[in-house]
């Protein structure tokens, strides 16, 4: 074999592990969604939004209880972090946007980001659980709203810096100050950057289990206590899935299918928010 | 204040700016408090177990008994970088695969389809792996494919005996393919970024002496990036050693050590969310948080380095450009 046929050779062969790679990628991702679809739509119906989850051998039950705290906690969670998240962004783009501290906090920013969340479960039970004395709501908030900053924060400062610097001066020329061309021209320019941020936190907590593993825990029973252990579809699923049971199981497939549109829908948003301006 | 000079606005202004300033920025440095105060607490709650078990000693002990207040975390430890070396090493080559295809070899039409689907795959959150692995892929591999590997690796000499075990499904292997499958796009999509900033007429040139296109990836571009490309497999492999649920449903929960891939075992993040809500005492919860800080440790160095090695990534690109 000569040398050209031996170069052409290696390549073929390289590219078309490359092309097997990539349906190797495709194929694990229809395989899960197909699954997903198959398992979770055949256990949809009005049960899942009127019952709540049923307790040890009982036949009929929904999601109720579970479908309402996620939202509730994910709101919280958002509520709580989003601000922050937007705040933190404004100073790293604006007022400290050259700062020493502001290299330390997008470095440290960046590292959260991909922090393990369990740990974070950890750490919002000993700073919360362990001083309120009980499983709550309110803890299983903090610990998603410590996701959603990191993400929140980057999403903000990069928006916000793609702001032409010619805006921000031609709003000084007219004398307006600073806080004043941040609010109603940088933020202005930047907010659907922002809310595809928010969007994409709340895609990323709202599956996000091991958090609430031992803050929010879970709870049988329908409950808007924030003070109480609140039922959730992770741990719902978490807990369903490896039960004994066949109706946990399949209200265990019917979360998961429920939670996936969630985020497949929020991801596909986000996609939207962004078209416009490229 | 109260006269009616130009400097009477101007004080009102800099007071807006300077609540808004002081605001932000304690809101920036919240960021690093957030960082600080897990730290502070993950160190505070595992003292007992350091205390009594020594920090070393702990982590070179197997012995993992609730019932004797023996406590060591050398199981999850290695089980956690074991399942996510399998993870590299499986997932490493499907994402440069990937980053391949779409940056060199895929019609334009072509990339952002592909793109988009392989980034989905991590948007799906962790407990739907872990659904799927449980019910669907476990059975699956226990039978199809775990045979195959003990029929082929398994002969092979040194490596061999950890390719044979019980086809049960529930193992660190298991876990570790799940891993690549959630931590390939986080890999694919970093090296397809530092690929695509190689400028075009490098590429060309190298066309233009007759190179293959593998030749002009493996000689050309890989070279210049492979310093994004290591923060793109570090991002990937911080990922993997804290990734939680997925894992937990699949490698079945065992404190024990095997030689063999093929059977149970555990990861410290599988350990803290199967055990800690049930742990009584002081000492077992000082030890599953012990874990914890050890897990945090080690994937804020990880992830550390990846930053790192992305930022010199840019710093190079900047430089080129100017």
């Amino acid at each position: 074999m000569d040398i050209y046929t031996r170069r052409r050779t290696i390549n073929i062969i390289n590219l078309t592990a490359s092309v097997l790679t990539t349906l190797f990628g495709l194929f694990f991702l229809s395989w899960l969604l197909w699954v997903l679809f198959q398992q979770g739509f055949s256990h949809f119906d009005w049960n899942l939004l009127t019952l709540d989850t049923p307790g040890p051998g009982n036949e009929t039950g929904g999601l109720r209880n579970a479908i309402v705290g996620s939202l509730m906690l994910t709101g919280v969670g958002v509520l709580i972090g989003a601000p922050v998240g937007v705040l933190a962004g404004t100073y790293l783009a604006e007022f400290g946007r050259y700062a020493t501290i502001s290299h330390a906090v997008r470095f440290i920013n960046d590292v959260l980001l991909s922090a393990p969340s369990i740990v974070i479960g950890v750490f919002v039970y000993e700073i919360m659980v362990i001083p309120m004395g009980n499983f709550s709501g309110w803890s299983g908030a903090v610990a998603l709203s410590i996701i959603v900053i990191p993400v929140v924060v980057r999403t903000t400062e990069d928006m916000m810096r793609l702001v032409p610097d010619s805006m921000r001066e031609a709003a000084a020329a007219l004398g307006a100050p600073q806080w004043k061309i941040i609010t109603s021209v940088v933020l202005k320019a930047a907010l659907n950057g922002i809310i595809t941020g928010i969007l994409l936190a709340v895609a990323r907590i709202a599956g996000e289990t091991a958090p609430l593993l031992f803050t929010a825990l879970n709870n049988q029973f329908f409950s808007l206590n924030m003070d109480g252990p609140m039922a959730n579809l992770p741990v719902m699923i978490f807990n369903f899935a490896m039960g004994p049971y066949d109706n946990w199981h399949d209200l265990a497939w019917a979360g998961s299918l429920l939670i996936t549109l969630t985020v497949l829908m929020l991801n596909i948003l986000t996609r939207f928010f962004l078209r416009p301006k490229r | 204040m109260n006269t009616h000079t130009k400097s009477d606005g101007h004080s009102t202004h800099s007071l807006g700016d300077r609540l808004f300033h002081g605001i932000s920025g304690f809101a920036a440095i919240g960021v690093l408090l957030v960082l600080g105060a897990i730290i502070v607490m993950l160190y505070t709650g595992s003292r007992p177990a350091f205390e009594k078990f020594g920090f070393f000693n702990f982590l070179s002990t197997a012995e993992w008994n609730p019932v004797t207040e023996i406590f060591g975390g050398l199981s999850p430890l290695v089980g956690t970088l074991v399942s996510s070396a399998i993870a590299i090493i499986i997932g490493l080559p499907v994402s440069f695969g990937i980053a391949l295809f779409i940056t060199e070899m895929a019609p334009p039409w072509l990339k952002r389809p592909v793109g988009t689907a392989i980034e989905l795959l991590a948007a799906i959150p962790s407990i739907i792996y872990g659904m799927w692995g449980l019910f669907v892929f476990a059975p699956f591999f226990a039978t199809k494919i775990q045979p195959v590997l003990t029929d082929t690796l398994g002969g092979l000499p040194l490596i061999g005996p950890m390719f044979h075990g019980p086809p049960l499904g529930i193992s660190v292997f298991t876990a570790g393919i799940i891993l690549a499958i959630m931590i390939i796009p986080f890999i694919a999509s970093v090296m397809r970024d530092v690929f695509d900033t190689v400028p075009a007429e490098l590429r060309e040139s190298a066309f233009g002496m007759g190179s293959t296109t593998w030749e002009v990836v493996w000689n050309v571009v890989l070279p210049m990036t492979k310093v994004g490309v290591m923060g793109g497999v570090m991002l990937g492999l911080g990922r993997a050693l804290g990734e939680t649920m997925a894992v937990t449903f699949v490698i079945g929960n065992a404190h024990d050590l095997h030689l063999s891939l093929f059977m149970p075992g555990n990861t410290i993040a599988s350990t803290i969310a199967n055990e800690f809500t049930e742990a009584d005492g002081e000492l077992y919860t000082a030890s599953l948080i012990a874990l914890g800080l050890i897990l945090f440790i080690i994937t804020f160095i990880v992830l550390a380095l990846s930053k790192i090695m992305l930022m010199r990534m840019a710093v190079k690109q900047e430089g080129r450009s100017a």
